[in-house]
């Protein structure tokens, strides 16, 4: 052991660089022993397990005691070998005596000639010692070195139940060679195929005594079991159900055009289309086939069970004391009040806005065209007033069916009580595009050039004289126009991406809520080692002579690759266009939408 | 006396044949910039305190402090790093916190390709990092990743560790005290 105390130094001068190279000493061949601490203290016999001869390690996983007759233990061991398709054989021999007699190493020694296995492994532990010792017989030995061992602990029930999960690139590929296979995968897949060979405990009337993690007794739960059994019947219901709701959906009535463009806007639709697809998912008879799928049956199921939970709570809040009542009640208000504020907006447009100076005319139409659709607008809300404390009323019970669809009917809401504002978004962006487009074109005319629609491209072009003349005096009109059009192409604009801001800060809680696998997250927090990122060794003390003790853990996997590997897929996609898109968009006039669902054609 | 200013302490040591622990311990959290950090959030706090007469200043400050603190020694201030290489079975990083949390990652000895020297351009100067080279699955031939070692260093530090591997290493050293060492560790 060395310690040494390194001075940090700023702008040293030259000092002499040495190459020191050394030769690599001969590679000596190391055999590891993964043992289950477990069976530390199990009385003396056989060690069962699995040998891998590529990577030079055995995985040992029970102890078969003494007595035994070697008939019966071949034949069990060739009966679980069948069923786990585990290569389980016997390995060597496990003493744990008070003191090392001659008569037991002899007799040990002899065993080996009855289970014939290459290498044989005899584990020696005396009593009030630590420090165990461990010899290999080999009769063939490929090397004329000694082998150096190595001891591994490992927790036999956590590597069981824990999911390994390989870094990044490695899940990818499934045709591996098995010296590219990553050991810790094999050791673990060992370990969690071999569940026949667990379920004999100490207990059992057979010829065989075994040691390992489940030898006091099998483990089970009883509400897990009761849940299992309660799971089929419920599952069978909640399919009929489902099958009922989808047909009634998939019906030819509600697929008319006016229908089913509305259906196609609302989100409100969208999220309970969703929510029932996670319910078909989870009320399907078949068994998950692997870990990843049985993490997302789990992983919507609690997702589903939380949202409720929050969206009953949420009902209980706006139920009582009739807050819903006077939510309905401030909402004509409310709307009077946007309506206003947007006349008041309309009248400061219609005079001299931040000290610019109007086109009189066109200001007077547009603001008086503008006025007129919110008179109008404003005429419909009050038309509904009566109606809608008792259509909030009912649509308010449907926030049991989850917080997200409470989310959604929100946005939604806000979708309709603005409508008028989208509407003077679509008036005003398309007069500025027409505009813009105008010009573009009268500018080029103006420079003697045409746009070429074959070859896609500006071409110079011979116009005559009245064409010259009429194209000009339109230019000029459209560019002393522009200013007007643009002030209210921009006033409204913003509006809109107001009320998109607010929608998107909704959609955008609607989906983590979608999408959050709290099953795997609270699996993280109270079982760890379910969720396995890899192991990690720790050396145990060490004594000259004896084989080197390590003990391997697992290392959890960290809360940020929880998320991400068990995220659930979710309907919506982010506005696929970048900044610079956006603005040239914006620039040009052309509309904006804002987010696409996954399935809708791209305008 | 030997100057305790920005100090790392470097221990080799050897359980058996075929593994090796390599520690580097750094300097630990000195009182004097703690308590120079906590008295000018306080000074600032009770200066605004002055200033706006808002009690709640205060307490916010000591929040701040708290939070601070607690954030630092749990996710910025390492301790120790070690490295355990075990022949034939990995390469394993631990990071010890000065809060006793511990970072590991453990790297199987087939995903490594190569343990290597590198250097790097950092601000105005050239650095040399300890680095492992891990093999592409796909690729035998090509690097998937390269993974730095011992990340803590001090401000001015110029000499890097040289690490043996498997008994063969390649070491550049730039202080005549890193020859003896290494001369030390492979014997």
């Amino acid at each position: 052991m060395q310690m040494l105390s390194l001075k940090a130094s700023g702008g040293q001068d030259q000092t002499p660089k040495a190459q020191v190279e050394s030769s690599s000493s001969i590679p000596m061949v190391v055999l590891k022993v993964f043992f289950p601490s477990c069976c530390s203290s199990a009385e003396s016999g056989l060690l069962v397990g699995h040998w891998i001869p590529e990577q030079n390690s055995a995985v040992i996983l029970a102890v078969v005691h003494f007595p035994f007759i070697p008939v019966q233990v071949k034949q069990y061991l060739s009966e679980v070998r069948q069923v786990t398709q585990v290569n389980v054989s016997v390995l060597g021999t496990w003493s744990n005596c008070k003191k090392k007699e001659e008569s037991l190493s002899e007799f040990l020694e002899d065993l080996g000639t009855i289970f014939s296995h290459e290498p044989w492994i005899q584990l020696c532990k005396e009593t009030d010692s630590k420090f165990w010792s461990c010899s290999i017989i080999q009769k063939h030995p490929s090397t004329p070195k000694e082998d150096e061992i190595i001891l591994v602990y490992y927790d036999q029930r956590k590597v069981m139940l824990s999911h390994l999960h390989p870094p990044g690139n490695l899940t990818n590929s499934t045709d591996h060679k098995a010296e590219d296979a990553s050991k810790l995968a094999i050791l673990f897949d060992t370990v969690a195929k071999s569940k026949v060979l667990f379920m004999k405990d100490r207990y059992d009337d057979g010829p065989i005594k075994l040691t390992h993690w489940q030898s006091e007794g099998v483990e089970a739960s009883i509400i897990v079991e009761l849940m299992k059994q309660a799971s089929i019947p419920v599952c069978m219901l909640l399919t009929f159900l489902l099958s009922f709701v989808s047909s009634v959906c998939k019906s030819r009535v509600l697929k008319f055009w006016p229908l089913c463009f509305i259906w196609s806007k609302l989100s409100t639709c969208e999220q309970l289309g969703h929510r029932l697809e996670h319910l078909q998912v989870i009320s399907s008879n078949r068994k998950a086939q692997n870990q990843p799928q049985l993490m997302r049956k789990a992983n919507i199921f609690v997702s589903l069970l939380a949202d409720v939970a929050l969206g009953i709570l949420l009902m209980s809040w706006l139920y009582r004391k009739n807050r819903i009542g006077h939510l309905a009640d401030t909402l004509i208000p409310v709307a009077d009040h946007v309506a206003k504020e947007l006349q008041d907006l309309l009248q400061w447009l219609m005079g001299v806005p931040a000290g610019l100076k109007m086109n009189r005319a066109l200001d007077q139409v547009l603001g008086r065209f503008f006025l007129y659709h919110i008179h109008l607008w404003i005429s419909y809300i009050h038309l509904m007033s009566p109606f809608i404390e008792m259509i909030l009323w009912y649509v308010g019970l449907s926030a049991c069916l989850g917080l997200t669809v409470a989310l959604s009917i929100l946005s939604d809401i806000i979708a309709l009580l603005t409508f008028h504002i989208y509407c003077f978004y679509v008036y005003g962006a398309r007069l500025y595009c027409l505009k813009i487009y105008g010009l573009s074109s009268l500018w080029r005319l103006f420079r003697g050039k045409k746009w070429n629609v074959l070859r896609q491209r500006v071409d110079s072009c011979s116009y005559d004289l009245d064409q010259l003349f009429i194209g000009t005096l339109l230019f000029t009109i459209l560019l002393f126009l522009l200013p007007t059009t643009a002030l209210y192409y921009l006033v409204f604009t913003l509006l809109r991406l107001l009320v998109v801001v607010v929608q998107g800060l909704i959609h955008l809680l609607v989906d983590l809520i979608d999408s959050l696998p709290l099953y795997s997250i609270l699996l993280r927090l109270c079982r760890s080692y379910r969720l396995a990122a890899g192991v990690k060794f720790r050396v145990l003390e060490q004594k000259t002579g004896k084989p080197l003790r390590l003990l391997m853990q697992i290392n959890p996997l960290s809360y940020g690759s929880v998320v991400q590997t068990y995220r659930l897929p979710t309907y919506s996609c982010y506005p696929k266009d970048s900044w610079g898109s956006l603005c040239k968009k914006l620039f040009l006039g052309e509309l904006i939408y804002p987010w696409k669902h996954k399935g809708e054609k791209q305008d | 006396m030997e100057e305790r200013e920005d100090c790392i302490a470097l221990q080799c040591r050897q359980y058996s044949a075929s593994c090796r622990e390599f520690s580097v311990r750094c300097q630990p959290v000195q009182l004097r910039s703690l308590s120079a950090a906590t008295c000018s959030v306080w000074l600032a706090a009770y200066w605004l305190f002055v200033l706006t007469q808002n009690s709640m200043v205060l307490s916010a400050a000591i929040f701040i402090t708290l939070i601070g603190l607690i954030v630092y020694l749990h996710f910025v201030k390492i301790d120790q790093e070690s490295l355990l290489v075990i022949a034939s079975l990995g390469i394993q990083m631990t990071s010890s916190y000065a809060s006793g949390k511990e970072n590991t990652t453990f790297i199987e000895m087939s995903r490594v390709k190569d343990v290597v020297i590198n250097e790097a351009i950092y601000m105005q100067k050239v650095i040399y990092y300890l680095c492992i080279l891990l093999r592409d699955p796909l690729d035998p031939q090509s690097v998937s990743e390269v993974v730095p070692l011992f990340q803590q260093r001090p401000r001015t530090m110029e000499s890097e560790l040289p690490f043996p591997k498997g008994g063969c290493f390649r070491a550049r050293v730039q202080a005549h005290c890193w020859v003896s060492v290494m001369k030390t560790a492979v014997l």
